[in-house]
């Protein structure tokens, strides 16, 4: 299995405290790779840093093989997308809240797939409904639908469920595991549901203080971890 | 009836029969406010936004108290500067724009300039930051945000579009020393306001007046309408 990321030596500092500080890490082609740890560990920044959001102060990030050394090209960016905790919707309809994806992309947007994703997410009703006042997920959908409308080849996903109901929150996992399955798309989810992450994750890493105290397959993660960090959040006790 | 009813009366009897000189009026008004209007929303929203997009902008400790100064800019001190300035002793004064609707233009765009960009910058700086980050993050270009983000602030930028139109519109010392308030030539609502106000002439003043409020109504309606078709209410 190829490498969609490596990350060799990556420290992301402000002045002298390193928000991020990871000296190897492998994010493989087609894998849904899942985050876990408490707030403040870094794993939002990991995040914008593997969007390309921000470059990191040390270290070198390796994008499908191109070292990216500074600004990554457009075409790189266009590759790779997340979707937010709080998604940040458009005062116009829902639908030209999921065509903006294709929009900005310069694609055509008279091609069905604005239709097709707003029917995949259960908003072909909502189609023409004012986008600010929907609920927060029927937003969540929304946002999942105009970042997946553009076909990236990596999706990264902030805690995309941390305040939906069990509805939504099955019907995104689906659609992240089918998009997963059927285009292989290469998956990042950071949640605070250790379930979520068992659930959908084929490796989980445990983050904390900005370091990845451990990554493994999912299964050994939670039944044999092997750092005494990694048994303790799986316990549900609390980390500092 | 008082001089008030009488002149409100003769006012309407002079609207119903609008004269040639009237229509000259009317129209250089809506000539010189459009146009002026138009340069200082095509120069000023993009300052504006450049200015609210940017967040770290060199400068920006005295840029922003310098537009907010200009937003309330004393219309007449505008006009005595850019006389000077068009003045055949005057930088500009090659250009021969003194007492025309050029030089009136000129002035009226000093005016609305700054509040156009005082205001599409803090309707700018009103949308959430985290709408752009988003917008990079699905791939967008620099060029792209600001689009997305101007777009977002719609409400705000036609609010600066509302308040330099109101105030152009509706200014008088400005375009009374610059264009001088010459029949036929730079005569506008509001000088012919002051100078008919001056005369006696009550009613033509007052119909006047109507036809300027009614204007400003008209024009502000048109907005409002806009405002409501861009969702928000």
């Amino acid at each position: 299995m190829t490498a969609t990321y490596e990350l060799a030596d990556v420290r992301h500092c402000y002045g002298d405290r390193c928000v991020v500080d990871i000296p190897t890490l492998e994010v493989r082609s087609g894998e849904i790779l899942g985050l876990v740890g408490p707030s403040g560990a870094g794993k939002s920044t990991l995040l914008r840093l593997l969007n390309f959001l921000e470059t990191p102060t040390h270290g070198l990030i390796t994008y499908a093989g191109v070292e990216i050394g500074g600004d990554a090209s457009l075409a790189t960016r266009r590759d790779v997308t997340t979707v937010f905790q709080r998604p940040m919707l458009l005062r116009r309809s829902v639908a030209a809240n999921v065509r903006i994806g294709r929009k900005l992309h310069g694609l055509d947007t008279k091609d069905g797939s604005t239709e097709r994703w707003l029917e995949k997410l259960g908003l072909t009703d909502l189609a023409d409904a004012p986008a600010r006042t929907l609920s927060a997920g029927e937003a969540q959908r929304v946002a999942l639908a105009r970042a997946l409308v553009v076909e990236p080849s990596v999706l990264l996903l902030d805690e995309p469920t941390g305040n939906l109901d069990p509805y939504n929150v099955g019907l995104l996992e689906e659609i992240v595991r089918s998009e997963n399955a059927e285009r292989g798309t290469t998956i990042i989810v950071i949640t605070h549901d250790v379930f979520q992450a068992r659930r959908l994750a084929d490796r989980t890493g445990l983050m904390v203080s900005g370091r990845m105290v451990e990554l493994a397959a999912t299964e050994a993660f939670f039944s044999a971890p092997q750092q005494p960090q990694t048994a303790a959040f799986v316990r549900g006790d609390l980390l500092i | 009836m008082g001089t008030l009813g009488r002149a409100f009366t003769d006012a309407l009897g002079l609207l119903w029969n609008m004269d040639a000189a009237l229509i000259e009026t009317v129209l250089l008004t809506l000539q010189v406010t459009l146009v002026a209007l138009v340069i200082a929303l095509a120069v000023g929203i993009p300052i504006g936004a450049a200015i609210g997009l940017t967040r770290h902008l060199p400068g920006r400790w005295l840029i922003v108290p310098l537009i907010y100064t200009g937003m309330g800019l004393p219309p007449v001190t505008v006009g005595l500067f850019t006389y000077l300035v068009l003045s055949n002793q005057g930088p500009l004064g090659g250009l021969g724009w003194l007492f025309t609707p050029s030089g009136m233009i000129v002035a009226q765009t000093i005016i609305a300039f700054p509040l156009v960009v005082g205001l599409t910058m803090a309707a700018v700086q009103g949308v959430d930051p985290n709408l752009p980050v988003q917008m990079l993050s699905l791939g967008a270009t620099r060029r792209q945000v600001a689009t997305v983000t101007l777009l977002e602030a719609r409400v705000g930028v036609t609010a600066a579009v509302v308040a330099a139109y109101g105030a152009i519109i509706s200014e008088v010392g400005a375009v009374m020393l610059v264009g001088g308030n010459i029949e036929g030539e730079t005569r506008v609502l509001t000088t012919a306001i002051v100078l008919e106000t001056r005369k006696g002439n009550f009613a033509l003043a007052l119909s006047l007046g109507i036809i300027l409020l009614s204007l400003a109504f008209l024009t502000n309606f048109a907005f409002h309408r806009l405002q409501v078709h861009q969702g928000v209410r």
